[in-house]
């Protein structure tokens, strides 16, 4: 398959008819948190098992001849129960096993792949009943999901592109060149209702259709895969584990709009993404899949890879396209829309990694495929990255209308260590903080901006009732102004002042007036801000100002932090009848703060104390508390 | 009744007539909207957010950046868009240096002009602790980072009129700075001293480097005598500070306050302008009819000239050798002068008063001065010879006028229209036209070369030979055309070359505002002072004609080489092979 002249069906054929013949693939997870946990290693050792048992069959050796058949063993992209690393998936029986280690591996191979047995000790065990779960689709973590962003991931081996295909890779490709007009393509994606999935939520196929209202020569097609949410990796899981289904977009959308430049814009921090992404392009391009006269219709399309020096801010469309165009990553103001003047000046059309991969399933299946799944106008899956408090965090894609109870307690498996939940943050640092009144909400686009959150990206930080709401705050805010590219006054002073406001609410000093003053400066950062950045940067305070208002009127009233979280209002006391006066507390303080006379009780200076709790570690006798001492022990004492 | 190409500003229909945006709509309504970053020779920046409007429909915009689009409505003073804005005014207020009693920019500085006109009168955030040092490594151009409001006003300017970009935003968030790179001072870079980063600076951030202690100091010496030459543009300027028009004796009334506050003797440096015409254009003709290198680019800028030794040695060759005006008149007063004088040259202090930065780092070049004795000991910029007339106390408004003192007071009108784009050229062609063909030239305006565009051309017949001018001023606009010269698409004979857009009436040195506006009143007004004097060329300046006979002969002779022509050298910092 290197000319051009190629038909993909016949292709498609020929690999299907191969992996027919695969009578077990047993797929490692290579994310990076498998490969933490020891995945090549894994790999290596399954490889080496299934080898010895004389039944390995990679692709190549199925395709050599048609009688050729056994086990194959692929390193895929991340399958998303990042928690339960490294784990490997058995298919077509449906297994997932977890916790792998390389030992295990010839009793996998013994065992499983010849026997068809299921090895307990490596299955998932239930919640409360520890029951142990082999099978992938009665594990609540996958079961609540639908993948179709991630569909290949997990899956396919992501640096093969005769995997990729065999998984119906590029049909859509060959089905929008040879069969389709340059219109249809963009009404099929209109139809579908495919939404931006960067966080705005701007339907993909009327930004096609702008570009390609433009009479340009030039334009350009562009991916923004500079994913810079803290905690999330939905963008890198598919670039790593399905690199091809965004190049296939890219060229669909490039034919739509005219375009047959494309470049993707992806964060330097995700050398794995880079390094699948290249040798993904190279294998296109020797394919004839990009280049010159793609499968023979006369399209000519290619791709370059841009690498940001990681700015949250470059995730902004107009900044993306001045980072690429050797400037700095600063936004500017619309209009004009980049798809009216883009990146030098053309035409231009950027979209998200997440809204791509939805793309060839949208033109292979149709609109209406697409559309069927979802709730009201929010058509299709949303990837998240669900962490925090929860007992099973990682990658997940759910259709968009699955209420956050499912996900938080289903998907995710509930709060860990039994604890209460309290809130979750949805949509990184631009989005809004919801809380228990919330859980049968829907996620979706229209009821989540009822109650002043966003999908954003899809981070999802679930918290418990550990978690200070107003530290949450600042911790965002710090990321935010820090983030902030310092162009438009209100977000470079604005988040500056705000996060002021809650380092000293934080540190124990904050006043009404602040909480106020806190608002007020919110609400001005929301409205008047040149970009998505600024616009949105308020949302955590606002929303958990509103939902915990509570809370931050204890820090600010009754001086204290309800979760015990914040350092500033932790207090330590030395209990005289424990304390045998050893010193050794003293010697250890880092401010000096604790002195005594030898063989008698000791005491804290709180004025010097740091709170670093230092003390309390070190104290051989448990002398040392935390609260407000003794005397409301002897108070209570009394009132025994 | 809203018609069809119609926009409605707080009720009232606006007709749409070209505006390419809200903002000059809303003005053309009749309403000023406050702006840190708007400049509409600049690109639309977007970042002070001072200009939102509430447009129906779609909420909150910012009016710089809206085109106008028939049927819309907005209103520019709700109650948010002004409590937005006062919240801006208290960010960067919170942010910035208040030292206003001691800032060059007060009462031209934008920040305390929006300030007093929001009334505000609370700042509830805690002032800016940090201090950053200034930067005081330019002979020009002062940068006190501390009151940088970053607007991006100067980057821009740097960046897209002049096309150094020695200025731009490093870190991020609160961090954020402009300056060079690297950390960088602006003395250490590209920087050519135009000082229109200074021009359209809205507050102290970037400010001329004031000479005026040095000047005091020489004016009260009793051993030295002190006298002064004034550029032809500032006789447009200085009456911008005290409200007088055209029609006052400028040069007149700053011969007799220039006198009261101290110098010895007051001249012009139009007298020297006609000196260069003559050097020049003799220098011109012999190169065209001796095949020399052409076109010939004029030297009396010198930010230019530091932009080509910095950005285009291989055309230094092609620049005249006539020193700039200035300098002419400064190596005239030390080495002819002063003897006349019988005082030591060290004793004679000159003085310039221009409107420009950039001559502060010309007179400081090493080749002007002799034995550690510069030609001209000082330049004052417009800006600081007003802020001296009024510490001085001097009633200009009511001050009579007198005359410039002589020999070196005497102007004629080719050397007037030095002061703007395209007046150079014309002086030429004045001269020019009799050198070549021995008639008195009847009609000496040539509108042909005048104006405010950035690249105007010209082709003049003279018997035998057709001159191909252009006249080019904005750095950016030079990059340009020097690139078509280069590829060959256009051929000259005469580069007239001028740093500031539309010349020195626009230098980086003039009173504020240095708008469109005031560029194009003082351009007018420099071509009537021309229209209006006796003579207008420069070989009919009998001055000129005493300094050829009594000390340099005849022009391009070898003591007028030795005086006024001087030679250049390579200030690329990176060698080509690196650059590209």
């Amino acid at each position: 398959m290197s000319t051009a002249k190629v038909d993909m069906n016949s292709v498609h054929k020929d690999y299907c008819q191969a992996l027919k013949r695969e009578k077990i693939r047993v797929a490692v997870c290579a994310g990076l948190g498998c490969i933490v946990n020891g995945a090549l290693k894994l790999y290596d050792a399954l490889e080496a098992e299934i080898k010895a048992k004389g039944i390995y069959a990679d692709l190549s050796y199925l395709l050599e001849d048609e009688s050729n058949s056994g086990c194959s063993v692929v390193k895929t992209g991340c399958q998303g129960f990042c928690e339960a690393g490294a784990l490997i998936r058995i298919e077509p029986a449906g297994l997932v096993y977890i916790h792998v280690k390389p030992e295990d591996a010839a009793e996998i191979a013994e065992r499983t792949l010849l026997k068809g047995e299921i090895i307990e000790r490596l299955a998932y065990k239930a919640p409360y009943s520890d029951k142990a779960v082999a099978e992938r689709n009665e594990i609540p973590f996958f079961s609540g999901q639908k993948q179709i962003v991630l569909r290949n991931c997990g899956i396919i081996d992501p640096s093969d592109i005769r995997d990729y295909i065999a998984h119906d890779g590029y049909l859509a490709l060959q089905k929008a060149l040879k069969e389709m007009s340059r219109d249809q393509v963009i009404a099929t994606v209109i139809d579908s209702g495919l939404k931006g999935r960067g966080g705005a939520g701007f339907p993909a196929g009327r930004k096609w259709a702008f570009a390609k209202a433009e009479e340009s020569d030039t334009k350009y097609m562009v991916c923004n895969a500079d994913e810079g949410d803290p905690g999330a990796f939905m963008d890198r899981s598919v670039l790593e584990g399905d690199p091809h289904s965004i190049i296939e977009a890219m060229a669909i959308a490039g034919y739509a709009i005219g375009a047959s430049h494309g470049y993707i814009y992806v964060r330097a921090e995700y050398p794995l993404a880079v390094a699948r992404l290249k040798h993904a392009l190279k294998e296109a391009r020797d394919n004839g899949l990009l280049g010159n006269d793609i499968l023979g219709s006369g399209f000519d399309f290619d791709i370059k890879i841009k690498e940001g020096a990681g700015a949250f801010v470059c995730g902004e469309e107009s900044a993306l396209l001045a980072s690429i165009e050797g400037k700095r990553g600063m936004p500017r103001p619309k209009p004009p829309f980049p798809a009216q003047k883009g990146l030098w000046g053309y035409p231009t059309v950027i979209n998200n990694v997440e809204t791509l991969a939805s793309v060839p399933l949208v033109i292979l299946r149709g609109a209406e495929w697409f559309s069927s799944c979802g709730v009201g106008r929010s058509t299709g899956t949303k990837t998240f990255a669900l962490s925090g408090k929860v007992r099973n965090t990682g990658l997940v894609e759910v259709p968009m209308g699955t209420t956050l109870r499912d996900m938080i307690f289903k998907i995710g498996g509930g709060i860990r260590d039994d604890k209460r939940f309290k809130a979750v943050q949805i949509g990184g640092p631009s989005g809004g903080c919801l809380t228990e009144e919330h859980l049968d909400l829907t996620l979706d686009y229209d009821s989540l901006a009822k109650v002043g959150a966003i999908i954003g990206s899809g981070g999802l930080v679930v918290m418990d009732e550990d978690t200070c709401m107003v530290e949450m705050a600042r911790f965002f805010m710090h990321f935010t102004q820090s983030e902030s590219c310092g162009k438009c006054v209100p977000c470079r002073e604005g988040t500056k002042r705000m996060l002021e406001i809650l380092e000293k609410i934080v540190a124990g000093k904050g006043t009404m007036e602040d909480l106020e003053l806190l608002d007020e400066v919110a609400r001005m950062v929301k409205d008047a801000s040149l970009c998505g950045l600024g616009k949105t940067a308020p949302n955590p305070v606002l929303t958990m100002i509103k939902y915990f208002r509570d809370e931050y009127l204890a820090h600010v009233v009754d001086k204290r932090c309800p979760a015990g979280q914040c350092q500033a209002f932790k207090s330590y006391y030395i209990d005289p009848e424990l304390c045998k006066g050893c010193g050794k507390c003293s010697r250890g303080c880092p401010a000096g703060a604790i002195s005594g006379k030898p063989r008698e009780a000791y005491g804290i200076d709180t004025e010097a104390c740091l709170k670093c709790g230092a003390c309390v570690e070190m104290c051989p006798f448990g002398a040392i508390g935390k609260g407000d001492g003794p005397k409301s022990k002897e108070d209570n004492e009394r009132n025994g | 009744m809203a018609n069809e190409n119609t926009v409605i500003i707080n009720g009232e229909p606006v007709v749409i007539e070209g505006e390419v945006n809200l903002l000059e709509l809303v003005q053309k309504a009749g309403i000023e909207l406050p702006t840190f970053c708007y400049h509409s020779e600049l690109s639309v920046y977007g970042a002070c957010r001072m200009c939102l409007v509430e447009v129906k429909g779609r909420g909150l915009q910012a009016a710089c950046s809206t085109p106008p689009e028939p049927g819309m409505e907005i209103e520019t003073h709700t109650e948010k868009t002004q409590k937005i804005r006062r919240m801006v005014l208290e960010l960067l207020l919170a942010n910035h240096d208040r030292e206003c009693t001691t800032c060059d920019k007060s009462t031209v500085c934008k920040l305390q002009q929006l300030s007093q006109q929001l009334k505000l009168d609370d700042i509830r955030f805690k002032n800016r602790t940090k201090h950053q040092e200034k930067d005081l490594s330019s002979p020009a151009l002062v940068r006190d980072p501390n009151k940088c409001i970053l607007c991006g006003d100067c980057v821009r300017m740097c960046d897209e009129i002049q096309s150094i970009g020695v200025l731009d935003f490093a870190n991020r968030g609160s961090d954020v700075i402009v300056g060079p790179a690297f950390k960088k001072k602006i003395g250490e870079v590209d920087c050519v001293n135009c000082g229109q980063c200074a021009a359209v600076c809205p507050t102290g951030a970037i400010t001329v480097r004031s000479q005026m202690q040095n000047v005091w100091q020489a004016i009260q010496d009793p051993s030295k005598t002190v006298i002064a030459q004034i550029a032809p543009a500032i006789r447009v300027t200085v009456g911008e500070a005290f409200g007088l028009g055209p029609d006052a004796p400028l040069m007149g009334k700053m011969a007799a306050s220039m006198r009261k506050m101290g110098f010895d003797k007051v001249y012009d440096t139009c007298l020297t302008a006609d000196l260069t015409i003559l050097e020049e254009t003799n220098e011109f003709l012999h190169r065209l009819q001796e095949g020399g290198k052409l076109p010939i680019f004029t030297s009396c800028c010198p930010g230019w000239v530091k932009f080509a030794e910095q950005f285009y040695p291989d055309l230094l060759d092609n620049l005249s050798t006539c020193r700039s005006p200035q300098q002419m008149f400064g190596s005239l007063a030390k080495n002819y002068y002063a003897a006349e004088l019988g005082i030591d040259p060290e004793d004679l202090y000159v003085v310039s008063v221009m409107p420009c930065t950039a001559k502060k780092f010309e007179a400081a070049r090493s080749e002007f001065s002799k034995d550690g004795v510069p030609e001209v000991d000082a330049v004052l910029t417009t800006q600081e010879l007003v802020a001296m007339i009024k510490e001085a106390g001097v009633r200009f408004n009511e001050i009579e006028a007198r005359a410039l003192d002589m020999p070196f007071g005497f102007a004629t009108g080719a050397g007037v229209i030095f002061g703007n784009s395209g007046g150079v050229a014309e002086a030429v062609l004045r001269y020019a036209y009799e050198k070549v063909t021995g008639q008195e030239l009847a009609d000496v305006d040539f509108k042909i070369v005048r104006g405010l565009e950035g690249i105007k051309e010209a082709e003049i017949a003279l018997p035998e030979v057709t001159l191909r001018l252009a006249v080019v001023s904005g750095l950016g606009n030079v990059r340009k055309l020097i690139e078509r010269i280069r590829s060959g698409e256009a051929r000259y004979d005469i580069v007239e070359v001028m740093t500031c857009p539309g010349g020195c009436i626009g230098g980086g040195g003039q009173l504020l505002p240095n708008n469109m506006e005031n560029r194009e009143r003082r351009t007018r007004e420099l071509y009537a002072m021309d229209a209006g004097m006796p003579f207008r060329k420069s070989q009919d300046n009998p001055i000129v004609d005493k300094i050829y006979q009594k000390w340099l002969g005849e022009p391009n002779s070898h003591a007028a080489h030795e005086a006024l022509h001087t030679s250049y050298k390579s200030r690329r910092r990176i060698e080509d092979s690196i650059a590209r």
